[in-house]
């Protein structure tokens, strides 16, 4: 069997009868015992639980009710709620924490048949853009171990890249999938704000999470994110799509149709690194190879989308983050002497210190005589930078840009977290307007893998699926491997 | 100094929907604690709140009853505090665009007069859960039961001048909330509570003093008594030369008196903020069109039409209004019998003793509608008189029985009058024979002595016969003879 094999590739096996599908989950299971202590990609491996869920979708596949799915491996970042398993959203806050319910996109996936192999490491309570944040300890990058894998859903990208699962669930709320795919060569797509149910995933900020599938090609993505989306009446926010809106989104994205891509001048004005800039333009010389047009276009409230994000996200997890009070559930601090110490204590000590910072400063920016000079007027930049996307779209089938400004970097080398936020700088702007963004391996920088994102109006998803797929049938980007241990 | 004091009220009604406002949890009352939270209502990670379209749809109810705007585009907000019967470490409230805007209720006084209150709005929010400081040996126990429930707050202006017209709009509030069918208004259950805000000033002036606010008051007694003495006290501090503080007070019904809960020289920062797990809630014209088309006759429409249409008096219309359960079964007594003062009477009289003797809810009520009004008919048709209805009302009271009919206990205790007036005057004249000296003293002109003769009738018919009719009859054979 091949380790780092396509979603595709795997259901074309189990199908043809080549391999069951409890052979397939005990192949991932070996992997990831012998191999994960290199990546610390996983927290918890659920290997009995998926042995029995892969019996039950053989037996699936045996009765000819499968569906393309069936008897696939996934694994969950562990900001999903899973039940009876525990979910930790890597905090020792929820170390204990087993959730009597699945998250809507857990169940969705399962009611399709796919096999859960486990929870993945993150970002504490997904507040990092490196997987250093953990409680559980940094997640290695398999392209080079003494890298960070990109965050918050460093977990997942790297156990992709590591071959330890061929698909992973994510969650983005300014950049979290798509910057860990980038920076580990894999494929993710942050859905359009409302298109995946956010009942059952632990929140960060409730007006920007989305969850979202990572995956090796954008094919596998595609079936993936099919399974995951659709109206949830739990979740207030879901948005409901009827049979037309399907079929426009679905008619937009015929293939061999000629896009105008639009490439946003703030975007590649600010990098740097012109060796890593020259990458961007080899992807853009293959888009026009398949008939596209490129074109400048200007998103000119852009640089005001780190500082907005970082005010909008902070206020909405300052209060998210309210109900890990130790008195229900979660990390309690050892004899307590009174309701005040309680919260003191068990807060103090159960959260890190990049939550407690941006539970600090969201809370500093909600207060009274701060909250018009910090949360309102985020909103108002927040509504602007929405606008330049609307209008962008006026003239643009698409947007391509850089996901992240650099590639991975190593461990432990970004320590000032103003700084650690600008790796965000090509992300957040997508979040804040709820648009989708695909992230696309599209090239190497130094040998380290270098992604590209394409960003579409709301719902555009089939159409920004079907250029990322035809851009990675003209390309092999997203099948480059690199070197893994036995 | 004169002083006059200034009274707002903030009214929590919670409302009677199945399950909570933004879970699926029901709403019952009196489950063993904690049995009645659901994973949202726990505030478990990952759990999103859906809002209850029934709460929607009382609050534009009361919106409307009340003539108030309805906010076409109203937003929830979170509000931010820490503590442990709150589990989510806010509430969701509204704050700055509440469903309920402007609106009025016109208070009736005690002189029958009428007064305009104006309501400045009222806004959706959810209860918190239940702090058990008792039972629990240094600790404290969370009942998270009623965490979630839905309450609709509402928010008088200063209008109202004293203690005794807090309480008559206490009242107002919670028989219009009954008629309206959003709360059941158990006042011993929490369902309806209110928050005094209490200022003195000197008359004549125009400025509001420093005010201070009165928690959970939940009876109309205590309220009034709290304001009291409330508005006694910072009298007493202004005229001693003190200021009033800003501060939350708590009435404590056993001493009578109200005491320092926190002061707020630092206003609360609750950091409110729209809540992004919820959308603005969008209601449209026509929405608030089908409320209104569906409204119930509101009380004081009630009580011009008994006034009116049915004659019955200022009083008994009052009465008769406070509580809807009380109008209804008066309508189902009126409509099985057609005498609107002998059914008000009865309702009035008998029926209310008899609930307030068993402790019931006039919901509860032992004898059905159909039953009384059936027994009032047979009073008014001359079939049995007063006194024997009373002990037949008694009677089908006791049995409970919704089956059991007026004319099946006449005719098995052969209770029916002697109406026949043939039968009647052989009696009477049996009587008078029987009695010839007082016979001798009433035809002498000692008027008293006829009483006797009725009494010896009544007594011989075992209370069967009309006692106008016997004296009718009574009079003729002293006439005759």
């Amino acid at each position: 069997m091949n380790p780092v094999a396509t979603l595709t590739d795997l259901a074309a096996g189990l199908t043809a009868g080549d391999f069951s599908s409890v052979e397939l989950i005990r192949y991932y299971l070996d992997r990831i015992e012998r191999l994960d202590a290199h990546y610390n990609s996983f927290i918890t491996v659920t290997g009995e639980l998926a042995l029995a869920q892969a019996a039950a979708a053989d037996a699936r596949l045996h009765a000819g009710n499968a569906t393309p799915l069936t008897g696939l491996p996934i694994a969950h970042k562990d900001i999903f709620c899973t039940r009876g398993v525990r979910t930790t959203c890597g905090s020792r806050m929820l170390d204990n924490f087993i959730a009597p319910y699945d998250a809507t996109a857990v169940a969705s996936l399962a009611t399709a048949g796919v096999v859960m192999l486990g929870k993945t490491n993150m970002d504490e309570f997904a507040m990092g853009s490196s997987c250093e944040t953990s409680f559980y300890g940094p997640v290695h990058n398999p392209w080079d171990t003494s890298r960070v894998p990109g965050g918050s859903s460093g977990g997942s990208a790297a156990a992709v890249a590591a071959g330890l699962t061929p698909a992973a669930t994510g969650t983005d709320t300014g950049g979290s999938i798509r910057q860990p795919a980038a920076l580990t060569g894999i494929c993710g797509l942050k859905p359009t704000y409302g298109a995946v149910s956010r009942y059952g995933m632990v929140a960060f900020a409730s007006s920007l999470d989305q969850g979202g599938p990572m995956a090796r090609s954008v094919a596998d993505i595609a079936l993936l994110f099919d399974a995951m989306a659709g109206f949830d009446a739990k979740d207030s926010t879901s948005a409901v799509r009827d049979a037309a809106d399907l079929a426009a989104a679905q008619g937009a994205a015929t293939s061999g149709q000629r896009l105008t891509i639009g490439l946003p001048k703030e975007y590649f004005g600010v990098l740097a690194d012109t060796a890593f800039a020259r990458v961007y333009d080899e992807a853009r010389r293959t888009l026009e190879a398949l008939g596209h047009r490129f074109v400048e276009v200007s998103l000119p409230h852009t640089p005001f989308a780190v500082p907005t994000y970082y005010v909008i996200a902070s206020a909405e997890a300052s209060t998210n983050l309210a109900r890990y009070d130790g008195v229900r559930y979660g990390y309690r601090c050892a004899a307590p002497t009174g309701l005040t110490d309680l919260y003191e204590r068990s807060r103090s000590e159960g959260f890190g210190r990049e939550v407690k910072r941006r539970i600090l400063t969201g809370t500093y920016a909600l207060s009274v005589g701060y909250f018009d000079a910090y949360y309102l007027k985020a909103q108002r930049v927040r509504r602007l930078i929405r606008d330049d996307f609307t209008k962008a779209f006026e003239t643009v089938d698409a947007l391509l840009a850089p996901t992240a400004p650099g590639t991975a970097f190593p461990i432990g080398q970004i320590s000032d977290p103003v700084e650690m936020y600008q790796q965000d700088v090509f992300t957040v702007p997508a979040s804040l307007a709820g648009i989708p963004a695909l992230a696309v391996p599209c090239g190497f920088h130094q040998g380290l893998p270098v992604g590209m994102q394409l960003m579409g109006a709301h719902f555009n998803e089939p159409r920004l699926l079907a250029l990322g797929g035809a851009f990675q049938r003209a390309t092999d980007w997203h099948l480059r491997t690199p070197n893994l241990p036995g | 100094m004169q002083w006059e004091s200034v009274i707002g009220l903030e009214i929590h009604v919670q409302l009677a929907t199945r399950s909570k406002i933004f879970s699926g949890a029901t709403t019952a009352f009196g489950a063993a604690p904690n049995t009645q939270a659901c994973g949202l209502d726990i505030a478990l990670p990952g759990t999103l709140p859906v809002l209850n379209e029934a709460a929607v749809r009382m609050a534009v109810t009361f919106g409307v009853a009340i003539g108030a705007d309805i906010s076409a585009r109203c937003v929830f907000d979170r509000k931010n505090y820490f503590y442990p019967d709150l589990p989510k470490g806010y509430q969701i409230s509204q704050f700055e665009r509440p469903i309920v805007g402007t609106g009025r209720i016109d208070l009736r006084l005690d002189d029958g007069a009428t007064r305009t209150i104006r309501i400045t709005r009222a806004h959706l929010e959810e209860d918190a859960g239940k702090s058990l400081h008792e039972d629990f040996a240094g600790m404290t126990g969370i009942d998270l039961n009623r965490a979630g429930m839905p309450l609709l707050e509402i928010v008088s202006e200063p209008d109202l001048h004293n203690a005794k017209e807090a309480a008559a709009y206490f009242r107002q509030m919670h028989t219009l909330v009954r008629y309206l069918g959003i709360c059941d208004g158990n006042l011993n259950e929490g369902s309806m509570r209110c928050d005094a805000n209490v200022s003195v000033r000197p008359i004549g002036t125009t400025t509001l003093g420093e005010r201070t606010e009165i928690k959970n008051l939940n009876s109309f007694r205590f309220l009034e008594r709290a304001i009291d003495y409330e508005i006694a006290r910072q009298i007493e501090v202004l005229e001693t030369g003190g200021r009033i503080r800003r501060e939350t007070r708590l009435y404590d019904s056993d001493r009578d008196e109200t005491r320092t809960m926190r002061t707020k020289e630092l206003s609360d920062d609750y950091r409110y903020f729209p809540e992004p797990d919820l959308l603005p809630v969008v209601i449209d014209q026509e929405f608030i069109a089908t409320v209104r088309s569906s409204l119930p006759e509101l009380p004081h429409q009630k009580r011009t039409r008994y006034i009116g249409a049915l004659g019955l008096s200022d009083y008994a219309a009052t009465w008769l209004t406070d509580d809807p359960s009380v109008a209804r079964f008066f309508e189902a007594v009126l409509a099985a019998c057609g005498e609107a003062k002998l059914a008000a009477n009865w309702v009035m009289g008998d029926w209310s003793a008899a609930l307030n003797r068993s402790e019931l809810h006039p919901d509860a009520s032992t004898i059905s509608a159909a039953q009384l009004g059936a027994l009032i008919e047979r009073v008014r048709a001359g079939t049995i008189n007063g006194k024997i209805a009373k002990t037949l009302f008694e009677s089908l009271w006791n049995a409970a029985d919704p089956n059991r009919t007026v004319d099946d206990l006449i005719r098995e205790q052969g209770l029916a009058q002697v109406a026949d007036t043939g039968e009647l005057a052989e009696l009477i004249r049996r009587v008078i024979a029987d009695n010839p000296e007082q016979a001798a003293q009433f035809r002498a002109g000692k008027e008293k002595v006829f009483g006797f003769f009725v009494g010896q009738i009544m007594k011989a018919t075992q209370g069967r016969a009309d006692p106008l009719h016997v004296n009718t009859l009574l009079r003729e054979a002293f006439a005759a003879t």
